[in-house]
């Protein structure tokens, strides 16, 4: 057994605490009838809750690579005992086989051998140029690299069948679950589900869910000995990046929203509410950080920022706390660059609000302004602050992306879907093209990003009742 | 000339269709007037878009025939009927503010018809247009012509929207609710308008209105509408003299009118059944005073009584004689003693800003000095039109609007300039019931929740057991089931939601209640119910009313002081009994004259007022109304009258009676 | 009107001076020229000489706000707040770390950038416009349900797949046009060609969903069911009723970006080799060069006030209601 010594970086606690958060809203949403018919609307929604699924998918990915540790290093007894500077994740472990097996270089996807030729030392002395072969991917085939297309498809096949049998027992849970809700005899809940009769979108859920079994149950059985997505520059498991990639891209869309969230939603109800010269303050607040063009004032931000870590690298015990903390800053400053959008927005709507009539009945009892805005205006805004965090979080993780490439994104040391392209971007020139790379990372974001938007679209459906 | 059979539409919602208009039949001829009446959401705007084919996007003709002169319309190309549409049927709206171009000149939306349908352009279509706006008695025609719908008051608005429907010179006119938005004194103006054309013309009018009022004034064959159904069709006099449906005359009893006070007026229980759980039999019968056993089975034939009056129903009784009813307290009962709240001089002014340096270059004087005083008990009336400040008075009264003038006493202390901390528990005396039973109960709130926060926020006694059991008390008060207290507000109709707001503000037993216009979203049957409660809780309570409205109905129903307000000012005042019998104002005469009564018998003199409320930023020197008054002299131009004493209780502000 | 818009023009000076005093606490006020001058020489074996040096040679060895040493106005004016931000209201930038002027080389970049960026603008409302006003044309029919999903895909995807895509099949595949590089004069077409057009595709996604939502709301109004009681047809109910009204809000998200493509697009311009400001700011942040990060920033927040103005002004020439305020 070795030993190891948790790791908590500050995004951890962020994610985990959102995780938190998010259970408590449940609760809270499941004690107000209003918001939970809302939420009942996204549930009925097929495409919706079909993104949502896919989605839940990447967050699952996120929260696996949020647990890190690190591993106490071999040592005499006696000593005092030293951990590995390298800081894994659960996730790391889980993928380990994709993690620690390297090649030397460029290699196409389900590869034997190298993308480029070396000389080869042949056994019997003297050398030869030819592609060499793969240390790992596609090693158990031995002598016999021709099978390599029927071994895949073999295990691909047999992989598949594992997952069509693991949808059928999720789809025979729901099927139980719906058939205990309802007490109808007639239709059997199996019947309800593929008819689309159910409250909850359930014949969405399991068709995705089933694509996604019978996609990612093969993908990974294969990727035990083969690089599925193939490898990078320095030999590195693509699909491996692609893991890493996800909690970076969840972390900048959500954290951002949730950094600028309280900011906007007080500034912008006291400005609409009080108005006056509060009111010309906050305007003029935001009318100032609205005028500098948003990527100008985020690279000066970020310039700033990294003058700071480097002129005091004395702050960070590991690279990944360096990595993680620059993370952080950048969300802080996505964040504070746009919060303005939605404070406009509340200020608008607070605006409106005040004048109804049952904020003025309440004023008429001398109810205090404080608590009219807690009770009153807070709740009825409640949906346009579910709306923006939704509809944000598309936005945000297609930002990083274009940051990173500009080289004010996240610390190069970091997986993201920005640092992947912008590794591989160059490669595009050789011959023959290495394109593997950049179709994984654009190919894993744009599932991403279109599920996120595909979800938020109905969320606001949902919640916004005058949206077409 | 226009022949509807059994006009059938619905609404497509998810995978089913519900009809919304359920076999509707009538026939318009020229030169006619054919009234559709029911109360909201029974199916009769539907019917008139559903013969322009102008349905929303959810509708559809699910079968029937429209035929005019013969030509059937359904059947039609969409681009064979915009031929009709514009051309020989036209159509005016319930709102001119928003069903006008904003972005386009009167002259271009005139225009636009006249190049369709007459094909006219250039000098020719300019002149014609201008023909077209003084027709409809508009002055200066030529440079309206040039101007956007904003520079256009709402009368105005509406006349170019008549322009617009004559453009086509249709033989078939449909108006649906045209004055509805409208102030009375320019509801008959245009009322008068649409009958002169009319006759002029030999149009056929479909007229659409909830309002009995209108009914009488402009029908010649009524047809009442109830929950998607025509239920009766009588000419003019029959439907005033015998009208025979239990609905139509439920309708008529549930009118506030003087002949009324002290007694309770008849009200229709329950509500119109939604469209997806229609009663198979007839469809009033769960409302109806004089349901059978067959009413829930059969859906009732039509019945012919006379030649041209028709009803469908089983029951074949002649009146309704109802039980009428008293209310316990009527005005003679109270002797105005000490006035609780005293007003003296109230002054609201909004400051206008223009220019570089947003300077105050003028104001609004929304409310420009009224005084006025109501004793314990009693109800006093403040009637004006829309814009004359009234509203403003009700919130200025409550601190909410701060005055920028003027005493508020309530109880003896002075609530202008208080301190916050002591105007909370000064608030306590008064509390007010608003207009819109929508925008008064935050929809994110139990009904429980919204009537106990005046409690919690003015007594501060945290026992949350008294405190269900007062809300529960204060439902049981306003006929509210006790389970409603964990409901939210979306549960309930406009009627209950008003019954939720009259609770909320009883909860802190105020003295006196301001109700600003909370019957004026509602329908007439419901309104009679709000009415209804506000009377027994007066007799139960003690408790006073300022009850401000434009509705002079519900004033001569209910009020016992009236107060008639014009551009911020009171201009005359005195015992509803009085003011009402013998107007002295030319202006209270006027309003009272303009109100068209729901009566076969003609009124003796109407009197008309031209023009329209001048904007109270600029108001007409002098006597505020001389513009508008039919008896004005040059003193009136100059300077703005004394206050002169008619009787002991009544006083006019004019210098006829100086 | 004229005061409105003097006024909107006053209301633009206060909103300069603070991006101007946030520039300066960013530049100078979260890291102090000691620390970027160790940046710049190397975190590592730095002498206090060289970091004087450095300051010298650059002027910021002056006190930030205000310098004791100095007499008269020059203890406001002899300062690094006024010689480097405040000095920027005259057009004054200062030089690059390279010693070129700066206000020289934005000058000389524009051009390039406004080649592509203007074409771009046009070409992309153009079409966007026209592809929403289809949608909406056609709106529950199974023409906008997919059209809509196009954008909701075309929105997923990511700016630089765009860019890399199109470079790689139009260019390297195809070999239609270079894939980088600019050209003076006519000529420059060929290098322009590429980037409009991937620009303009990469914009139709979000905007034509946002168009096609207001197009909609319009429709939905009392004028329309006006318009078409009229008998009019539906395409003139579409272009002189709805299309008039809907252009007021599309207004305010279009005027207000028209100064700021003086800027060009960092992206694009780095990909084709454009020598505009776009290329300007990415190069500068890549060398972490800040006097000419500090001045992009400031000429940002300039363009976009201009834009501001420019869109009150376009307000009272579509909408009637504020022409006659």
């Amino acid at each position: 057994m070795i030993g190891f010594q948790v790791v908590v970086l500050w995004s951890d606690i962020l994610i985990w605490l959102l995780v938190a958060a998010g259970a408590g809203v449940g609760v809270l949403i499941a004690k107000s009838p209003p918001l939970l018919a809302a939420w009942r609307r996204v549930g009925a929604n097929r495409v919706g809750m079909a993104s949502a699924t896919v989605l839940l998918a990447f967050v699952l990915i996120g929260l696996l690579d949020s647990l890190h540790y690190r591993v106490q290093m071999d040592g005499k007894p006696g000593q005092k005992v030293t951990y590995a500077i390298e800081v894994l994740s659960v996730l790391d472990a889980l993928a380990a086989p994709l993690r620690l097996r390297n090649e030397k270089t460029y290699s196409e996807p389900f590869a034997t051998r190298l993308y480029a030729k070396e000389t080869i030392d042949l056994p019997g002395g003297g050398t030869v140029r030819d592609y060499p072969r793969l240390k790992h991917g596609g090693k158990h085939l031995g002598e016999h690299e021709n099978e390599m297309l029927a071994d895949a498809g073999f295990t691909a096949l047999r992989a598949a069948i594992v997952g069509f049998l693991a949808w059928l027992a999720v789809v025979g849970m729901a099927t139980a679950a719906v058939n205990r809700e309802s007490a109808a005899v007639d239709v059997t809940g199996w019947q309800k589900i593929w008819r689309g009769e159910t409250a909850f979108a359930w014949n969405a859920v399991l068709i995705t869910l089933g694509l996604i079994l019978l996609f990612v149950v093969p993908l990974f059985w294969l990727a035990g000995s083969y690089h599925v997505f193939g490898t990078d520059k320095v030999g590195q498991d693509v699909l491996y990046q692609i893991l890493k990639s996800v909690r970076t891209g969840l972390i900048i869309g959500l954290v951002t929203t949730l950094v600028m969230l309280p900011m906007a939603v007080l500034l912008g109800i006291v400005a609409g509410y009080f108005r006056g010269w509060v009111d010309d303050v906050i305007q003029y607040l935001y009318t100032v950080l609205n005028s500098i063009p948003g990527v100008l004032l985020i690279a000066a931000a970020v310039l700033m920022m990294q003058v700071v870590i480097d002129t005091h690298p004395q702050w960070f015990s590991t690279a990944a706390e360096r990595a993680d903390l620059r993370l952080l800053a950048l969300c802080f400053i996505l964040g504070i660059t746009s919060w303005t959008g939605l404070c406009r927005l509340l200020r608008g709507e607070t605006l409106k609000l005040r004048e109804l009539e049952y904020i003025q009945a309440a004023q008429a009892f001398g109810v205090s302004n404080w608590r009219i805005i807690i009770r009153h205006i807070l709740p009825n805004l409640m949906h346009i602050v579910i709306i923006a965090l939704v509809m944000d979080f598309s936005g945000l993780v297609l930002a990083e992306a274009v940051l990173s490439y500009v080289g004010i994104g996240v610390d190069p040391s970091m997986t993201s879907f920005g640092t992947m392209i912008n590794n591989a971007r160059m490669e595009l020139g050789r011959e023959p093209v290495v394109w593997w790379s950049l179709a994984a990372a654009f190919s894993a974001m744009f599932i991403l990003v279109l599920a996120a938007n595909l979800f938020a679209d109905a969320v606001r459906d949902a919640f916004d009742p005058r949206a077409v | 000339m226009l022949k509807v059979e059994n006009l059938r539409l619905g609404f497509t919602a998810g995978k089913q269709t519900l009809a919304a208009v359920d076999g509707v039949s009538f026939a318009i001829s020229a030169g006619e007037t054919f009234a559709l009446l029911g109360e909201s959401g029974c199916g009769k705007s539907v019917t008139a878009q559903g013969i322009m084919r102008l349905l929303p996007a959810a509708g559809r003709v699910l079968n029937g025939s429209v035929s005019l002169d013969g030509d059937e319309l359904l059947s039609l190309s969409e681009a064979d009927m915009r031929a009709y549409r514009g051309g020989r049927m036209a159509m005016i709206f319930q709102e001119p503010a928003t069903s006008l171009n904003p972005v386009l000149t009167v002259g271009r939306q005139i225009g636009e018809v006249l190049e369709r349908h007459r094909s006219l352009a250039g000098a020719a279509a300019t002149e014609r247009m201008v023909e077209l706006l003084r027709l409809v008695g508009i002055a200066d025609p030529e440079r309206r012509l040039t101007e956007y719908p904003f520079q256009l008051s709402g009368g105005m608005k509406q006349r170019v929207m008549i322009a617009i429907a004559l453009a086509g010179e249709p033989e078939l006119l449909i108006a649906d609710e045209p004055t509805t938005a409208l102030d009375v004194t320019v509801q008959a103006q245009i009322l008068d308008l649409l009958s002169k054309l009319q006759a002029e013309r030999g149009m056929g009018m479909l007229l659409i209105t909830h309002d009995l009022g209108v009914v009488a004034r402009m029908a010649h064959r009524i047809g009442v509408m109830y929950a998607g159904e025509l239920v009766e069709v009588a000419s003019r006099d029959a439907f005033f003299s015998r009208p025979r449906h239990p609905y139509t005359q439920a309708l008529f009893a549930a009118l506030p009118e003087v002949s009324r006070r002290g007694q309770k007026l008849t009200t229709i229980p329950g509500q119109v059944p939604v469209l997806s759980a229609m009663p198979s039999g007839c469809r009033f019968a769960d409302r109806c005073r004089q349901v059978m056993a067959q009413c829930r089975e059969v859906s009732p034939p039509w019945r012919e009584i006379d030649a041209g009056h028709v009803v469908r129903c089983h029951w074949r009784g002649e009146a309704d004689e109802a039980v009428v009813s008293g209310h316990v307290v009527t005005d003679l009962n109270i002797e105005p003693g000490r006035p609780f709240l005293d007003v003296a001089d109230l002054k609201v002014h909004f400051p206008i800003r223009r220019g570089l340096l947003q300077r105050t270059v003028g104001h609004v004087r929304a409310v420009d000095g009224v005084s006025l005083a109501i004793s314990a008990g009693r109800t006093l009336a403040l009637v004006g039109e829309s814009g004359c400040g009234k509203t403003t008075v009700g919130k200025a009264l409550l601190q909410l609007i701060k005055p920028t003038a003027g005493s508020v006493r309530v109880g003896g202390s002075q609530l202008v300039g208080m301190k916050a901390k002591r105007l909370r528990a000064a608030r306590r005396h008064m509390q007010m019931i608003f207009q819109d039973p929508f925008a008064s109960l935050n929809p994110r709130m139990r009904v429980g929740e919204i009537i106990a926060e005046g409690m919690t926020a003015l007594t501060r006694d945290a026992d949350s057991a008294a405190q269900a059991a007062a809300v529960s008390a204060l439902l049981k008060q306003v006929g509210l089931p006790d389970e409603a207290a964990g409901r939210y507000p979306h549960e309930f109709s406009g009627g209950q939601r008003q019954r939720i707001a009259i609770a909320r503000a009883l909860a802190v037993q105020p003295e006196l209640l301001i109700c600003d216009e909370p019957t004026s979203a509602l329908d007439v049957s419901v309104q009679a119910q709000i009415l209804n409660l506000l009377k027994k809780l007066q007799e139960e309570l003690g408790v006073a009313y300022l009850f401000i409205t434009h509705n002079f109905a519900v004033v001569e129903y209910l009020a016992y002081d009236v107060a008639v307000m014009y551009l911020g000012r009171i201009v005359e005042r005195g015992r509803a009994e009085e003011l009402l019998r013998s107007p002295q104002h030319p202006y209270t005469q006027a309003l009272l004259s303009a109100v068209p009564a729901p009566r076969l018998e003609a009124r003796t003199a109407v009197i008309r007022l031209p023009g329209e409320t001048p904007s109270p930023a600029n108001p007409p020197s002098g006597c505020h109304f001389h513009p508008r008054c039919p008896q004005a002299m040059d003193v009136c131009r100059q300077r703005y009258p004394e206050t002169s004493e008619i009787s002991a209780t009544h006083t006019v502000n004019c210098h006829l009676k100086g | 009107m004229l005061a409105y818009i003097v006024r909107r023009l006053l209301y633009a000076i206060p909103i300069l001076i603070g991006v101007n005093l946030i520039t300066f606490a960013l530049f100078f006020v979260v890291n102090t020229p000691d620390d970027m001058a160790r940046m710049q020489l190397g975190v590592k074996r730095v002498t206090a000489e060289a970091i004087q040096k450095w300051k010298v040679e650059r002027g910021y060895d002056k006190p930030l706000l205000i310098n004791e040493a100095a007499a008269g106005l020059a203890v406001v004016t002899d300062t690094v707040f006024f010689q480097k931000s405040a000095r920027m209201f005259v057009g004054d930038f200062g030089r690059a770390e390279d010693g070129r002027d700066i206000a020289r080389e934005i000058g000389a970049r524009m051009g390039p950038s406004l080649a592509i960026a203007l074409p771009t603008f046009i070409l992309g409302l153009f079409v966007t416009v026209t592809f929403a006003l289809t949608l909406a044309f056609f709106r529950a029919t199974a023409f906008d349900f997919w059209g809509v999903v196009l954008c909701v895909a075309m929105m997923s995807i990511s700016g630089l797949f765009y860019i890399i895509g199109g470079q790689y099949l139009i260019s390297k595949v195809w070999r239609l046009v270079p894939i980088s590089g600019f050209g003076a004069g006519l000529e420059a077409w060929r290098f322009l060609i590429l980037p409009v057009l991937i620009g303009v595709v990469s914009g139709i996604g979000s905007s034509a969903r946002w168009y096609r939502t207001i197009f909609l709301e319009e429709v939905s109004k009392d004028y329309v069911r006006t318009a078409r009681a009229k008998g009019l047809p539906e395409t003139i109910v579409f272009f002189r009723h709805i299309l008039r009204n809907a252009l007021i809000p599309i207004l305010t998200g279009v005027v207000v970006v028209i100064p700021l493509l003086f800027m060009g697009s960092l992206l694009t311009e780095s990909f084709f080799g454009i020598p505009g400001l776009g290329s300007y700011t990415i190069d500068a942040i890549n060398a972490q060069d800040f006097a000419v990060v500090r001045s992009m920033v400031f000429i940002g927040s300039v363009l976009y006030i201009v834009g501001l103005i420019l869109t009150d002004i376009s307000y009272t020439m579509v909408d009637p209601r504020i022409r006659f305020e």
